[in-house]
């Protein structure tokens, strides 16, 4: 059996799928239910200074769905904790003493000084808390205030704030980042800056999920208005693993650890935020949307896959992929790819040639000798995977590599076995002679 | 002398009073909004997609099924309606598994075809109660057209006449309009008054006068037609019966299925409809099946489909015959009808002969089996009746039976149109008498424009 206990940033954890800061981990009755469920780990729910915030009494989620209903994307415009900050203390205390095999990380918003800040440190450490996770991200309301991602937006407010926490805390301090900025490396290196033992990504994503028609206001409408919200869910998931990946390759930050979030739902989710660099995972609307139990198969899902391939503990698979991200300039411009069609497969929906005719390439038949039959047109066919991905059938179109040697019916050039990118492409303007 | 299901003889009344509603209550009750929002989530969207290569009327499902998942089913039922204005009868009764739902890529995928026919029903429904008409009739032409024959074929020609402003005058032998949809289906496929509702929204575009009790040959003669209109569109379907040819099928018990169907659909009270308790029904098409399963909801104990050939040649989809199934109808193959058996000139039993294909072609193996039967149906084929057709005139050219029609539906003779089963080129299905009805119809169009 694979070995998928967690340890991050010294924080122990039996499997490495933990609940994000969110709704489910507002209280000790949810954090109860989801360790009951099998969950490694929590990040409670935001707290922030007394008074607590006062949420909104009107709808406070939207969605977008996909086929049969099915929830792809989320969004909020949910608070932080709404409850008194002792009455969270108390709750973490008594949940951290009952269950001490699991992570018990708390998410933490104050305004922007040292004071605040040093407070709250110390009366989290009191309830015996693994380590706390600075909530840099939340992109509604909070950040009218000057707060969540109004200061993760500005890497040298993560740089203080984080360097504040070090100074006054011995526990762990993971720094949660938002994707509402246009490079994610500058926050995370000012993170790494502060001194910060990790970063968490990604917080939720500005957003309008839907507009209501009959009464032209964003939804989730409040009276009449809306607001926009964070956008979460099954659809942000490749947003949040590209930055993800841009973190664990940049080599200001490599080897900062990363706390993956972002749409996953599944164990395959968890094993490529991993495969990218994140240590761990935290989960918050697959669980709103299934319930707890969905941690079930995850846990299941990533050990039968790990056992299968042969990685014995979750150091086999951490980072495994980021050698492998590369920059466009140098991919290689030899593969060489054609679409190939099963027909055994094939159920003769004809989407794959109405998308190539259409949008693309002219390259897949709809008829042959007067028959429906879909079939790739060689001298036509860039490689391009639309047609594979609008195949309902999965596996029946696949992207088929030219051997080398053999002549491209398109280009009328022989496959060369050799790598070649643009760097050196002769088109290119700025190409680079290889050196004598 | 037993009561209820054991009566001998052809007795009414064999059901307790509350237990005919439930019998011949809607087959497929109509999808909720839910059901047809999940059900129509499951449509690919296909290119030149099989469905409606195999639909007669060449609906454009994928774009109706789409409009239903975004919220249109208004569009939706104008999509259909568009190209089959009994849109709403035909979800209802056709055999969508031998046409679009058989074609459909997910029967290849899944083997699970998304439920076209239940969806049309769906946006048609929805059209329909709201009273949403969507073709305006412009300002008469002046043009003036006789339909004979207000079933499918003649409503689906008289609307689109009517779309494009000539005047239409239908005229029905029957004392209601809908044709084999008022007379001919099953209780169960179309309930609550659904034919006649049909009827009035399709002539509620206008233009359309429907004179009831009207035959050809009877009270009308083609040649007074194409002398007082300006063009004909025939659709009178098919009037004869086929007999047993069975010794003693003159027999009283011996009936016709179709008048059974036809009587069942006109009965205000089923409770006071009577059927046999062994009933025995020949032939292997939809109308012995309806016959059949009927026969069992009113109460008959024994219900035994007889056909001549094997399964694979029945008529009847494969849907059909387990519906009879599942509602305990026996059928049976490679019998043929030879002998009725009959006491006091009343049926008793039906003696059949077992039959054989050899080299193609059929044969009886000499072998007999006599099944007790105090009512049997006959429901071996139906043909068409010309003579009230000819004789007023030049004569119609037929063929095998019935009116020889063009691609476009035109007759033999000039200025006459026809479609529906009284044409060689039908397949007897409600489907294929709009399409022809409507293509005829746009024929006409275009020689009355000249």
């Amino acid at each position: 059996m694979a070995d998928i206990r967690n340890d991050f940033v010294g924080i122990k954890s039996p499997n490495p799928f933990w609940l994000a800061s969110a709704p489910p981990t507002d209280k000790e009755y949810n954090v109860v239910r989801a360790f009951k469920a099998g969950w490694g780990g929590v990040v409670w729910k935001t707290l922030g200074e007394d008074p607590p915030i006062v949420n909104v009494n009107g709808p406070r989620y939207g969605a977008i769905w996909g086929a049969d209903r099915r929830l792809l994307g989320f969004n909020n415009i949910e608070l932080i904790t709404d409850r008194k900050l002792q009455t969270n203390l108390q709750e973490i205390k008594a949940v951290k003493k009952a269950w001490p095999d699991r992570a018990v990380v708390v998410s933490l918003m104050v305004p922007c000084e040292e004071d605040n800040w040093k407070a709250i440190l110390r009366a989290v450490e009191e309830t015996e808390a693994d380590g706390v996770e600075l909530n840099f991200g939340c992109p509604h309301g909070m950040s009218e205030r000057g707060m969540g991602s109004a200061v993760g937006q500005v890497p040298e407010y993560i740089e203080m704030v984080t360097r504040w926490c070090k100074a006054n805390t011995r526990m762990p301090v993971i720094v949660k980042l938002t994707p509402n900025i246009t490079d994610v490396r500058y926050p995370a290196r000012a993170a790494k800056a502060g001194g910060a033992d990790a970063v968490s990504l990604i917080n939720t994503i500005n957003s309008i999920t839907g507009v209501n028609l009959d009464h032209f206001a964003p939804e989730p409408m409040i009276d009449g208005k809306g607001s926009h919200g964070g956008y979460c869910g099954p659809a942000v998931k490749p947003i949040a693993m590209n930055m993800v990946a841009e973190i664990a390759r940049d080599p200001e930050t490599a080897g900062l650890p990363i706390s993956g979030i972002g749409g996953i739902t599944t164990w395959r989710d968890a094993a490529e935020f991993m495969a990218l660099g994140a240590g761990n995972v935290q989960v918050c609307t697959a669980a709103m949307t299934y319930g707890f139990k969905i941690v079930e198969e995850m846990i299941a899902g990533l050990s039968e896959w790990m056992d299968a391939r042969g990685h014995a503990s979750l150091d086999a698979i951490v980072g495994r992929a980021v050698p492998n991200i590369s920059d466009w300039q140098h991919l290689n411009l030899n593969y060489v790819t054609k679409a190939r069609i099963d027909q055994e497969l094939c159920i003769k929906c004809g989407r794959c040639h109405i998308a190539c005719e259409d949008t693309s390439h002219q390259a897949i038949t709809s008829m042959v000798d007067g028959v429906r039959h879909f079939e790739v047109i060689d001298a036509e066919c860039v490689g391009c995977n639309l047609c594979v991905n609008v195949c309902p059938v999965e596996n029946c179109i696949t992207m088929e590599p030219l051997a080398a040697g053999v002549v491209d019916q398109r280009t009328g050039r022989t496959v060369e076995p050799t790598y070649a990118n643009w760097t050196t492409h002769p088109n290119n303007p700025a190409a680079r002679v290889a050196a004598e | 002398m037993t009561d209820g299901p054991f009566k001998e003889g052809i007795a009414a009344g064999r059901l307790a009073p509350q237990d005919y509603a439930g019998n011949f209550a809607d087959l497929h009750p109509p999808f909720d909004r839910h059901e047809a929002q999940v059900e129509a989530d499951r449509c690919y969207f296909c290119y030149d997609a099989p469905c409606v290569t195999a639909c007669p009327t060449a609906i454009d499902i994928p774009l109706f099924i789409r409009q239903i998942a975004t919220g249109n089913p208004m569009g939706s039922a104008r999509t259909i309606f568009d190209q089959n204005i009994l849109g709403g009868m035909c979800a209802r009764v056709c055999p969508t598994e031998t046409l679009c739902e058989e074609a459909c890529v997910r029967e290849a995928a899944e083997g699970k075809p998304v439920q076209i026919g239940r969806l049309q029903r769906y946006a048609t429904d929805t059209a329909m109660a709201a009273g949403r008409q969507f073709y305006d009739r412009p300002a008469s032409t002046g043009k003036r057209v006789a339909v004979v024959g207000a079933g499918p074929a003649g409503l689906a020609c008289a609307h689109r006449l009517a779309m494009y402003g000539h005047d239409v005058t239908v005229f029905e032998a029957r004392p209601k309009p809908g044709g084999l949809n008022e007379y001919g289906i099953a209780a169960y496929k179309t309930v609550d008054g659904f034919a006649q509702a049909e009827v009035d929204y399709v002539t509620a575009i206008g233009g359309i006068a429907i004179e009831n009790g009207k035959a050809l040959g009877r009270d009308l003669s083609l040649g007074e037609l194409t002398g007082g209109f300006d063009a004909v569109f025939l659709g009178m379907g098919l009037g004869g019966v086929n007999a047993l040819r069975a010794e003693g099928e003159e027999a009283a018990g011996v009936d016709d299925a179709v008048g059974f169907i036809a009587e069942l659909r006109q009965a205000s009270d089923l409770a006071a409809l009577p059927v046999g308790r062994r009933v025995v029904v020949i032939g292997g098409g939809m109308t012995a099946i309806d016959a059949a399963v009927q026969a069992k909801l009113l109460g008959a104990e024994e219900v035994t489909i007889c056909y001549r050939r094997g399964k694979e040649r029945m008529n009847a989809s494969d849907y059909e015959q387990d519906l009879a199934a599942a509602n305990g109808v026996t059928i049976r193959h490679w019998l043929q009808p030879r002998r009725v058996v009959a006491e006091d000139g009343t049926v008793r039993a039906i003696e059949l002969e077992y039959t054989r294909e050899e080299g193609g072609r059929l044969a009886g193996t000499g072998e007999t089996v006599t099944l007790a039967a105090d009512q049997v149906f006959k429901a071996i084929g139906q043909t068409f009746e010309p003579a009230g057709l000819n004789g007023s005139g030049p004569s119609i050219a037929m063929e095998g039976g019935r009116i020889r029609v063009d691609a476009e539906g035109r007759t033999s003779l000039d200025k006459v149109w026809a479609g529906g089963d009284c044409v060689a080129a039908g397949d007897d299905l409600t489907v294929t008498a709009v399409a022809q009805g409507r293509d005829a119809a746009e024929a006409m169009h275009r020689a009355l424009a000249r």
